[in-house]
């Protein structure tokens, strides 16, 4: 009896989750509608007409970091209410394929909802011009969505099988997520000052990355023991 | 099996805890800078290391409950929670209390100890509930230990990134105070930091024994007769061991 | 027990020895498709399954009859592997469980009360996914499709399919990895009679496969069975081929 390639099972669910979000939209257009609707809160709150430095850095990032928690919460219900565990425990595919297709999942959907809101975000409340920021923006966007990804695909497996799955879900998700917060949030405060030219300090990319790297660890020696039963 | 040793264990803890604040209170000098606020510190940093300790060797026995699946492991994992939380609410009244007097304000941002504290609080706060919403027992301690597996890494890994941030470049620890005791609060802040060691093992023994005769009378009641055949009504966030399997 | 290498013996350990696992279970060189001796799997304080043995030879079929909540969806659910047995040994063809589950997995059918499809993908995208996890080519789809008279309506979404419609997909689920071993819970709840007719030969008797088949109609099961067991409360109340078996006994079965 052989396994299935891994490298197919983790397309074929990255493309039935894929599928079904593009059937029935539950979760792109509110996040995207979310992190517009944030920055608008924002600008009423602080009641400022822009933002650079910390101050930006920290509603952006905010703002893109609860988005995420609507995602975290979706991304697994199709399978726990329709059976979609139990169809694929039962299969011979590898289980951590489950979770790649899932993380790979949340940075597709990170990644669209930042196309809408980083745009929106630098029209509405940014006062420096956000182009010569964006290599440096690249690389802190890539490592932070992944960041959340890792936590959010497992926290969101632990998550959606309790009595209490849209509470929990963000709860435990968000101290976890702090430290990804603060790297990113540290990261990219320099780019948006409007004085300085603004250096990156070279700690906060280390940081993330490895971050990243011992969650991703962890999260693929536990996944297993969460799909049992 | 837990019950052996309680009661001198338990005395050997009075008699240090009462040594120690003995020798905090009239033996150790007077600091010069915060005067007689500063001796909370013998009570505040034994206990946050406590805490945190604690936190990592509950992820530790989860690693053993999903390697060896014996619930025993959940339990002694889920004790050592309890725990440390409740040291942990000491850590954070006492470490308030003290940037009170320090700072004049119930809070400081400026400090990374307290600051990852509140953070790693936040997180194991959800443990509870978390357990709770999980009605099959042998789930719940599955989940339960995956959490504290994450959580435990977590600990150490989110002090170490919470210095790292600018605010905390020049930092009124209470590490670089404590580290530089001089010869009498040296010797408190260990003598402390012993007893204050023993008070949570002590305490982790005494509910570890509590949970044991509790499920071991569960146990008798089942043998006898006496509790029905449906399942409890009642949910419970606690891990019960009388599924560990029956007496004869 | 040679497991038990930390700990030492003592009176009050007593309590906690049924905690471990036989992981020592030997593997036998038996016939069966399914062998459980002492099977036991518990949810809480609550016994599912106590102490459950029996044998099924390959090809044969068991009927698992009893009451709601006696132990018959758990017992299915253990023998496909999602749920592992606290005590007891398991050995599903030819394989102990729950170590070498994987090795098994790909060779069992499981129709459940869950049709386990995704309610607004296709048909046909339901099929071609679970071929991809099952490491199948989607050359089967077409056939089995054609075999329960759902081609025409393979490619709408499962919401808008009746319910036996659906079964019918689950159907197809079941069988796209040709499974040795079919556990069926009641298969045939949400199918009406013509329905039944044409899956019938894919999962009946006539299919020649080793089946576990969880019922509610003892009568119906009967004249499938090559041996029926009777749960009540998680025990066997009896094991039997049909013909041994009294009226009397099912009555005091469902009491």
């Amino acid at each position: 009896m052989t396994r299935p390639r891994s490298a197919a099972v983790v397309v074929a669910l990255l493309r039935a989750q894929l599928r079904l979000e593009l059937r029935t939209f539950e979760s792109l257009p509110a996040m995207c509608l979310f992190s517009v609707t944030a920055f608008l809160l924002f600008h009423f709150g602080l009641d400022v007409d822009s933002l650079s430095g910390n101050l930006a850095s920290g509603v952006l990032w905010v703002t893109l970091l609860l988005a995420a928690l609507l995602a975290i919460n979706r991304v697994y219900v199709a399978d726990a209410e329709q059976g979609g565990f139990d169809a694929f425990v039962l299969s011979p595919a590898e289980r951590s394929t489950l979770l790649l297709a899932k993380i790979l999942v949340l940075l597709i959907y990170l990644v669209v909802v930042e196309l809408v809101a980083v745009p929106a975000f630098a029209i509405l409340l940014l006062e420096p011009s956000l182009w010569q920021a964006m290599p440096s923006m690249l690389g802190a966007i890539v490592l932070g969505d992944l960041g959340i990804a890792v936590i959010g695909a497992l926290v969101g497996a632990l998550a959606v099988r309790t009595q209490a799955r849209d509470l929990l879900g963000p709860l435990v998700s968000l101290p976890l997520l702090v430290p990804v917060l603060l790297g990113v949030a540290r990261w990219t405060a320099p780019l948006f000052d409007a004085s300085r030219a603004g250096a990156v300090a070279l700690r906060w990319p280390l940081v993330l990355a490895l971050y990243d790297a011992i969650f991703g660890l962890i999260a693929f020696s536990l996944f297993d023991f969460l799909l049992e039963d | 099996m837990y019950g052996k040793g309680l009661r001198p264990l338990s005395l050997i803890t009075a008699a240090a805890v009462a040594l120690t604040l003995a020798a905090a209170l009239f033996w150790a000098p007077n600091d010069a800078y915060l005067g007689f606020l500063q001796k909370i510190f013998y009570v505040h940093v034994p206990l946050a290391i406590l805490t945190l300790c604690g936190f990592v060797a509950a992820g530790l026995m989860a690693v053993a409950h999903l390697r060896t699946r014996d619930p025993r492991w959940d339990m002694r994992s889920y004790v050592a929670i309890h725990i440390s939380l409740i040291f942990g609410v000491a850590v954070l009244i006492t470490g308030s209390i003290w940037a009170r007097g320090a700072w004049g304000h119930w809070w400081v941002w400026n400090d990374p100890t307290l600051v990852s504290f509140l953070l790693v609080m936040l997180l194991y706060a959800t443990y509870q509930p978390l357990r709770f919403a999980i009605e099959d027992p042998e789930r719940q301690a599955r989940y339960a230990s995956v959490f504290a597996i994450t959580a435990g890494a977590f600990v150490p890994i989110n002090f170490a990134i919470v210095r790292l941030a600018p605010a905390y470049v020049h930092p009124r620890t209470l590490s670089n105070i404590s580290g530089n005791l001089p010869g009498r609060m040296q010797v408190v802040f260990y003598l402390a930091l012993f007893a204050v060691t023993l008070l949570w093992i002590t305490l982790w023994r005494f509910e570890m024994t509590a949970k044991h005769v509790a499920a071991q009378l569960r146990q008798l009641q089942n043998l006898v007769g006496e509790a029905s055949d449906e399942a409890p009504a009642r949910r419970s966030a606690a891990p019960s061991l009388t599924h560990a399997g029956s007496v004869s | 027990m040679a497991g038990d290498r930390r700990r030492r013996l003592r009176p009050n350990d007593e309590i906690y020895d049924r905690t471990q696992l036989d992981r020592f279970a030997r593997r036998t060189h038996s016939v069966s498709a399914v062998a459980l001796r002492a099977l036991t799997r518990r949810y809480g304080e609550r016994t599912a399954l106590a102490e459950v043995t029996l044998s099924l030879e390959t090809g044969q079929t068991l009927a698992v009859l009893g009451p709601n909540g006696a132990g018959k969806t758990t017992l299915l659910r253990v023998l496909a592997t999602l749920l592992r047995p606290h005590e007891g040994e398991l050995e599903v063809l030819g394989h102990s469980l729950p170590a070498d589950g994987w090795l098994v997995r790909g060779r069992l059918g499981l129709l459940a009360h869950e049709p386990m499809l995704y309610r607004e993908l296709t048909v046909r995208e339901n099929l071609r996914l679970q071929a991809k996890l099952h490491g199948v080519g989607a050359s089967r789809i077409e056939e089995l499709l054609a075999a329960v008279a759902l081609e025409r309506r393979g490619d709408e979404p499962l919401r808008t399919l009746s319910r036996g419609l659906v079964q019918r997909a689950a159907v197809c689920r079941t069988l796209l990895h040709e499974p040795e071993l079919l556990l069926l819970d009641e298969p045939y709840a949400n199918l009406d009679p013509a329905a039944r007719q044409i899956v019938e030969p894919l999962i009946g008797r006539s299919s020649g496969k080793t089946r576990v088949i969880v019922s509610h109609d003892p009568q119906a099961a009967l004249k499938e069975a090559d041996l029926v067991l009777g749960l009540s409360r998680g025990r066997a109340v009896f094991i039997a081929p049909p013909a041994e078996l009294e009226d009397s006994e099912f009555a005091g079965l469902y009491e």
